[in-house]
């Protein structure tokens, strides 16, 4: 039998590829999902994401309401407009969710992240750091003769610049909580 | 009022309070106590099935039949993990079922135990909700909660797993009104101004179709009424999916036939033609749409579905409407109705011109054989010599699958029991033990294939130990007949393991179950067997041998728009390109 000769990125011969992924603009979303805070909600949410295909850029959740017993999962995803409209129905109609925000389509939403990074060295990249990091509101929790430790909130654009500068100037290791987002305004 | 009770006890409790008069189980290790309380108490009847994987199928069946949850009771592990087929079957279908586990106790959770597996882990994919349930207090409300959810909205299958220890300790019983009602209460109307919308689209549609799925028979008796009642008043033509067979009776007037990959000629020409599309409880599934981006390029589409997530998945639609089938059709009946019940007549005439047209072509003609038995016509007789009896009919997957929905008729729905979704061979004669259950007194035939039939063989052991005379048709064409067409069609005719060499005498068999056996190889003989199949009060096996290389027509190939399809006489070599081999 001859091989198969179908065109990298062509969905033409398929009956399941909706659309041609080369010419379909891909929009990143910060979603907000209050889900029941019970046994396995997080696995659920993520297994929705993994076994149908969909991005996770960024994860946070944690109980927001320990009487309710509700929480909060942000959750960054990326995706053509279809897909995200997709993503936001089938977490819309899991049983444990309570509402699904879209706070990139909401409206102007405020989204905060921590991160700390370890950054060793001596001389004068040391001196280099601190001053960036004062620059960019960064603290130093933690310092000994040859490495600092700092803590850094802001978006994650923010982050990812801090992040970048401090590479040459011996950043070892980083940890990032994740995006937490809320709309502005009084709703 | 709350009553202190074991777990086990709750269980049964639980089930009676929810109206359940019949469970399919098996039993083990970790649900002993349940089984003990089911012992004790006699008001829940207890089908004793062969293999947990038939527990979930007959469930079904006796789900599909009736409209109510089907329930299922297995042991933790091994027992679980064979219901996992049954349960994504469920799934896949949107049939309610309430599967309970038996689990390790809690305090063992996690050791690797005996019998121990993650199920709800395992089955959190292919069930709607599932719970595990570490405290006694809890039981009844997830029970209840269960069902709940299981029964609305879009249903589906739940799974509650529960502890050994949980079942043996005691806790306050809640009844179902006192129990929690959770918050998960899908909207059931649809918004008033999109429906207006599809109404005035509707009054100047030129060429309409009314496109039904299984929606509309999980919606209710209602909804297939007001189907009825909305398609009689527009004079539209209509057609469903495989899942929908019967919620328009096949005999109406406006009937086209099922459409898909192996739909009717007439079906898939209207819906590719059409300039409104009204889907109604259908999901625009692959085998349905074929290449989507030839699907039905001229038409306004309208999508009535329960579920949100089903709407603008597959195919971007016009008029998208969230809400329940029977809710939806009376408010559009409604409106339309108010609004002077206006419609495009004279292009309706034109159209239906059309069809008939395409309906003239006979698609569904076959070569006949005076010598050996046409699978066709292996149904055609079935057909006439059943249809005046209380018929229910089941089927497993392959060819004999897709002749069965092109040529027996229903009339009504929750009549037509088949693994749609994911196409499960073995389906058929579980499910046909759960129909039979359901309805005593009524005529229930499994049309299977001899590859898919043995799958679940071992049901024979069920429909024998509770006197249901099951009819199991098997259209033997001692091949995986499916298989063995998409070979011939876009595999050079290189039939890779698609024939079964050494099959069982089924007569023997049958009879080695207990039951009757009918061979029958010649057309002639074929009346009178069938009517003494019908009139033998005990579950049959029917080894009906049929020539072996018929191909199901008609067809549309695999990544081919709705007007590319296959004929009968069509030269099927190469039918398929090359690129279409990669699809399923
Ligand atoms: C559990 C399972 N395994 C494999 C398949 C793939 N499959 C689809 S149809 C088919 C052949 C069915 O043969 P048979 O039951 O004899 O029916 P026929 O097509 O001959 O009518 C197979 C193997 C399936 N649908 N289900």
């Amino acid at each position: 039998m001859s091989a198969l000769k179908i065109e990298k990125g062509s969905s033409r011969h398929s009956a399941y590829d909706l659309r041609n992924p080369n010419d379909e603009i891909i929009e990143t979303h910060t979603l907000a999902v209050v889900v029941d805070n019970e046994a396995g909600v997080l696995a659920r949410v993520i297994g929705l994401f993994s076994g149908r295909g969909y991005n996770i850029d960024s994860l946070t959740v944690a109980e927001v309401d320990h009487m309710g017993h509700r929480s909060r999962i942000t959750v960054v995803t990326s995706g053509t407009p279809e897909v995200i409209v997709q993503i936001k129905a089938q977490l819309g109609r899991m049983v444990p969710v309570h509402a699904v925000h879209d706070l990139t389509a909401d409206g102007p939403s405020v989204e905060r992240e921590l991160a700390l990074l370890k950054v060793t060295g001596t001389g004068e990249k040391r001196v280099e750091a601190l001053r960036l990091a004062d620059i960019f509101r960064a603290n130093a929790v933690d310092s000994t003769l040859e490495s600092f430790i700092f803590s850094i909130a802001g978006s994650p654009d923010k982050i990812d610049a801090f992040t970048e500068l401090m590479r040459p100037l011996g950043l070892t290791e980083i940890a990032r909580t994740g995006v937490a987002a809320l709309t502005r305004g009084p709703k | 009022m709350a009553q202190q009770m074991t777990g086990a006890r709750m269980v049964v409790q639980a089930l009676k309070d929810q109206g359940v008069d019949v469970v399919f189980g098996y039993p083990g290790g970790a649900v002993l106590p349940i089984y003990d309380e089911l012992f004790q108490d006699q008001g829940i009847k207890h089908i004793l099935v062969r293999h947990e994987q038939g527990a979930a199928h007959a469930a079904e069946g006796y789900a599909r039949s009736t409209g109510k949850p089907g329930v299922v009771i297995v042991t933790s592990g091994p027992g679980a993990t064979n219901a996992v087929t049954g349960i994504t079957d469920a799934l896949m279908d949107s049939i309610p079922m309430v599967v309970l586990t038996g689990q390790v106790p809690t305090f063992m959770i996690g050791s690797d135990a005996f019998q121990e597996a993650d199920t709800v882990g395992i089955t959190r994919p292919c069930t709607k909700h599932n719970w595990l349930v570490k405290d006694t207090d809890a039981l009844a409300a997830t029970i209840h909660q269960g069902f709940h959810v299981a029964t609305s909205g879009r249903p589906g299958p739940v799974l509650i797993d529960i502890p050994k220890d949980v079942q043996f300790a005691t806790g306050t019983y809640l009844s179902p009104t006192e129990a929690p009602v959770g918050h998960y209460q899908p909207r059931v109307r649809g918004d008033v101004e999109m429906i207006t919308a599809l109404v005035e689209a509707l009054e100047t549609a030129e060429r309409p179709i009314f496109y039904t799925g299984g929606g509309v028979i999980n919606s209710g008796v209602l909804a297939s009424q007001l189907l009825r009642d909305f398609v009689d008043a527009t004079g539209f033509p209509i057609t469903s999916t495989l899942m929908g067979l019967g919620a328009y009776p096949a005999s109406g007037k406006r009937w086209l036939g099922m459409l898909g990959m192996h739909g009717l000629y007439e079906a898939n020409m209207a819906m590719h033609d059409c300039d409104l599309m009204i889907n109604i409880g259908a999901r625009f599934d692959d085998r349905i749409t074929g290449r989507i981006a030839d699907f039905s390029p001229e038409s306004r589409k309208a999508h009535i579905d329960i579920d949100p997530s089903s709407i603008n998945k597959v195919v971007r639609t016009d008029f998208p409407i969230v809400g329940d089938v029977a809710h939806v059709l009376e408010d559009a009946l409604r409106i339309w109705k108010a609004r002077g019940r206006r419609l495009n007549k004279p292009a309706l005439a034109k159209w239906w011109a059309q069809i008939e047209e395409w309906k003239a072509i006979r698609c569904l003609t076959y070569k006949r054989s005076e010598t050996t038995i046409k699978p066709q016509y292996a149904l055609e007789r079935l057909e006439a010599l059943t249809k005046k009896y209380d018929r229910f009919i089941c089927t497993d997957v392959g060819q004999h699958q897709m002749w069965a929905a092109q040529f027996l008729n229903f009339d009504a729905p929750n009549r037509w029991m088949t693994s749609g979704g994911l196409g499960t061979m073995g389906y058929g004669l579980p499910a046909s033990i759960g129909v039979q259950v359901a309805h005593p007194d009524a005529l229930v035939i499994n049309v299977a294939g001899d590859a898919s039939f043995l799958m679940n063989i071992q049901e024979m052991g069920t429909a024998r130990q509770y006197d249901l005379p099951v009819k199991q048709f098997i259209l033997n064409n001692e091949r995986l007949g499916m298989v063995r067409q998409w070979q011939e069609l876009l595999h050079g005719q290189r039939y890779s393991h698609s024939w079964s060499e050494a099959l069982p005498d089924f007569v023997k068999l049958a009879e080695a179950f207990g039951g009757k056996g009918f061979l029958v190889s010649d057309p002639k003989d074929l009346d009178d067997a069938i009517m003494e199949m019908i009139a033998y009060d005990g579950p049959v096996i029917f080894d009906c041998l049929v020539e072996k290389h018929e191909n199901c027509f008609p067809m549309i190939p695999s990544g081919e728009p709705h007007n590319k399809m296959l004929m009968g006489d069509a030269k099927t070599q190469d039918a398929i390109s090359t690129s279409g081999a990669v699809l399923v």
